[in-house]
């Protein structure tokens, strides 16, 4: 096949434009509806492809298969609602959809033009509106979509869909109309910070990598999304994988590598499959490869898949796991930007990062940094999850604040329990108490309180979550995948938690949260890679924000939160028990004996301590 | 085939030590293959024995120690038989605060299976994976290729049961 020209580009868009037109539902319905249909990880797994094939034969068994197209997309973002459709140009958004509502659905909205209202989205918090159209869904509405604008919208399979949203343009005007220094100016006035957390400006890694010296150089992006709670870059991969390599392909002209890897979690299948189709289409149409839009400038990518260490998302880490070795980190200097892969120069960027350059490209830095604050520019994603009613991706401008991504965007918290904590920024972040809600989240404002921006991960905590519990599944967790390279890490990482362990056993004594404290200093002081000088975060914000939670458990031996059984009595309290009956009805292991009109009592000969009935009961009851 | 000796192994069969000398030999020249080809090789037999190792080590001539250095770095590989089916438990932070912890013990009591551990009838294998990305779906369970979302302690037995 030939190679795609300016052109041709042109000529693909103008093709399109009519059905974006009506998918962006900017023209009136005459006779064609889209059915977006969600089909990322998330909807998979709640059953999108079934709904597909039992909707696609419903339509043809009408005769409607001329008139409704379904169109698998990528990640929608509002994941825990899936799987999700949204017909267009009416507008209408499905969640939850089944297989057996096909019949309903076509029959009723597609055939009669009488949309379903009972798979609607309804408002959690304002007594279960109904609100029919996406537009006008506060989790949508309240959004500013940049990186994600694509996604719900386009196939991701298809590069020419990519191409109608303008695909590709900005990596032609790249190529064909600026020079390395000219991109690297575009970037670094646009005040784009690296998205994967520690927010170093993208212009100046590149300037720097452009300043070395060496015939062969790489670049290399980071989908080693390896933060729990955090799922923006899979998003961005399985709904828009062309802007990831189509910014590769500007990163590579700007530093003048020849050479590309895309380092993905194995954890993501789909991520990958995508990506590896959309090497393959852009390699046809000339994009990657040799002499991309006949400039002789070659780029080669490949991707090379992780093998599950949280350590790899560490720059120097990665780069020794794409050379085959353990994926340790080593000392920088020398950065990478003058010694990396195979001690060549080299740049590391993040997906969300690499995402946004084609847009500063072709619309220009000015508009970039239109949205933010004085320090941090453009749009951030956040994932938000945990005990919120709008779990999902969202994207806001850079100084949005906590309570409105929490509360106007997330919905609130779910089954009237009260907000506690969100933590931010995955295990090397800090949890953010009620008191700071209205801080606006930027690189620096962040970090006043405590936490950091991370890779995006907003995991918010009601109520009935234990922050000395959070602080020791952190430690956990970072003890685990310490790579054991350097011993304030290997070991101080086991020493704190092993003594979270014993506060939550309630063997904890008052001097433990002095030791605490001074080995989380000694380890951020003396760790060797941002791993190990940030893994003490959970427990030094926790110590904070809540210290009278590890004093009550010190102290009293009690979890007000009621979440560590060793400080649980597993007993009902008659005064609040309603002898409703439904701890009885849960327990896994029959140790409740209840009747009708009875309080409740635990058999605790039977009790397995799995704290389901503390779950269950709506009134606290069970201490 | 390789010009070399093939080790007998009674998970390993004569098709299976074809594929893996084609994936040796398809990456023999390439650096930094080695994770990709304990990937390959692990995908057909389903665990790593020591005599693969060492077998992928002289293949690729890279040292027996540096393979298995890099094979006991990545979770992903694993020296031990593992059961018809895996069950792979996320343990990120979502999962954890929507009550993993409670699902995971319901697992262990009823099948008396550990992280790492396999049933002694070799029907399920049990591993904590970090987060899947699927946090829209807390808490999440993988069982073989299929994501189950909302996995509570109530219904992971249900869902196991499907599993022969």
């Amino acid at each position: 096949m030939p190679k795609l020209t300016i052109d041709d580009l042109k000529r693909i868009k103008q093709e399109k434009s009519q059905i974006f037109a009506l998918r962006m539902g900017e023209i009136p319905f005459e006779k064609t509806r889209h059915v977006l249909l969600c089909s990322g990880t998330g909807c998979h797994a709640t059953g999108s492809l079934s709904v597909m094939d039992s909707l696609q034969q419903e339509i043809n068994q009408q005769g409607l298969s001329e008139n409704v197209i379904i169109v698998e997309t990528g990640c929608n973002g509002f994941c825990a609602l899936g799987p999700i459709m949204v017909v267009q140009p009416d507008g209408i958004f499905y969640q939850k959809v089944k297989p057996e509502d096909a019949k309903e659905l076509v029959e009723s909205h597609f055939k009669g033009n009488k949309p379903v209202e009972r798979l609607m989205y309804s408002e959690p918090l304002a007594k279960k509106k109904v609100i029919p159209k996406l537009s006008d869904i506060p989790f949508f509405s309240n959004q500013l979509t940049r990186v994600l604008r694509n996604k719900g919208l386009i196939n991701p399979e298809s590069i020419d869909e990519y191409i109608a949203r303008d695909g590709y343009f900005a990596a032609a005007k790249a190529l064909q109309e600026m020079t390395s220094e000219t991109i690297i100016e575009e970037v670094l006035a646009s005040g784009i910070r690296g998205r994967g957390g520690a927010g170093f400006p993208t212009g100046l890694k590149w300037r720097f990598a452009f300043q070395s010296k060496n015939d062969v150089k790489y670049v290399l992006c980071n989908a080693d999304e390896g933060d729990p709670g955090a799922f923006m870059d899979r998003s961005i991969l399985e709904a828009d994988p062309h802007s990831v390599i189509e910014g590769m392909v500007i990163a590579a002209k700007a530093i003048n590598a020849h050479e590309g890897f895309i380092y993905c979690r194995t954890e993501y299948p789909l991520a990958i499959r995508r990506l590896q189709l959309a090497i393959d289409t852009a390699k046809e149409y000339g994009f990657v490869g040799e002499n991309i839009f006949d400039t002789g400038f070659d780029l080669n990518i490949e991707i090379c898949q992780g093998a599950g260490a949280f350590v790899c998302g560490e720059e120097t880490a990665l780069m020794a796991s794409v050379e085959g070795k353990r994926g340790m980190p080593r000392p920088r200097p020398p950065f990478p930007a003058h010694q990396g892969l195979w001690k060549k120069p080299s740049i590391l960027n993040n997906v969300e990062t690499l995402a946004s350059i084609p847009q500063i490209i072709l619309n220009g830095s000015k508009w970039y940094s239109s949205v933010g604050t004085g320090s941090s520019k453009g749009t951030k994603v956040f994932a938000l999850s945990g005990d919120v009613n709008n779990i999902g991706l969202v994207e806001v401008p850079m100084g949005a604040s906590l309570r409105d991504i929490i509360f106007k965007i997330g919905g609130g918290i779910p089954n009237k329990r009260k907000f506690k904590a969100v933590q931010l920024g995955g295990p090397s972040g800090g949890c953010v108490p009620e008191q700071y809600l209205d801080t606006s989240v930027d690189f620096e404002e962040i970090v006043k309180v405590g936490a950091i921006m991370g890779s995006g991960g907003v995991i918010i905590m009601d109520d009935q979550t234990c922050m000395v519990d959070m602080a020791r599944f952190f430690m956990d967790f970072i003890q685990e995948e310490s790579c054991g390279k350097c011993t304030p890490c290997r070991e101080g990482t086991r020493r704190l938690l092993e003594i979270l362990e014993k506060i939550c056993e309630g063997n904890g004594e008052p001097e433990d949260l002095a030791t605490l404290e001074e080995l989380s200093y000694v380890i951020k002081d003396s760790a060797l890679c941002g791993l190990g000088q940030t893994a003490p975060n959970p427990v030094l914000s926790t110590l904070r924000y809540f210290r009278h939670e590890y004093e009550a458990h010190i102290n009293e031996k009690h979890c007000p939160a009621k979440r560590c059984p060793a400080l649980l009595k597993f007993e009902v309290d008659p005064e609040r028990c309603k002898m409703c009956g439904v701890c009885f009805k849960a327990c896994p292991t029959n140790a409740i004996i209840w009747k009708k009109k009875e309080v409740a009592v635990i058999d605790k000969e039977k009790c397995v301590k799995c704290l389901t009935c503390f779950s269950k009961c709506k009134f606290d009851a069970i201490d | 085939m390789l010009n070399r000796e093939r080790p007998e192994h009674p998970d390993i069969t004569l098709d299976m030590w074809n594929i893996i000398d084609d994936i040796i030999t398809e990456n023999q020249q390439k650096p930094g293959a080695l994770i990709a080809v304990l990937r390959k090789s692990q995908d057909v037999v389903g665990y790593l024995p020591s005599v693969l190792m060492d077998y992928i080590s002289s293949g690729l001539n890279i040292s027996k120690s540096e393979v298995y250095g890099v094979a006991t770095f990545y979770s992903l590989f694993s020296m031990t038989p593992k059961g018809r089916h895996t069950i792979k438990v996320c343990m990120g932070t979502a999962c954890y605060v929507k009550g993993i912890k409670e699902t995971v013990e319901r697992i262990s009591n009823e099948y008396k299976l550990c992280f790492g551990g396999t049933t002694s009838d070799r029907r399920f294998s049990m591993e904590s994976v970090r987060c899947l990305g699927a946090c829209g779906l807390a808490p999440v369970v993988v069982v073989g290729q299929d994501t189950h979302g909302d996995v509570k302690a109530d219904n992971i037995l249900n869902i196991l049961n499907r599993y022969e």
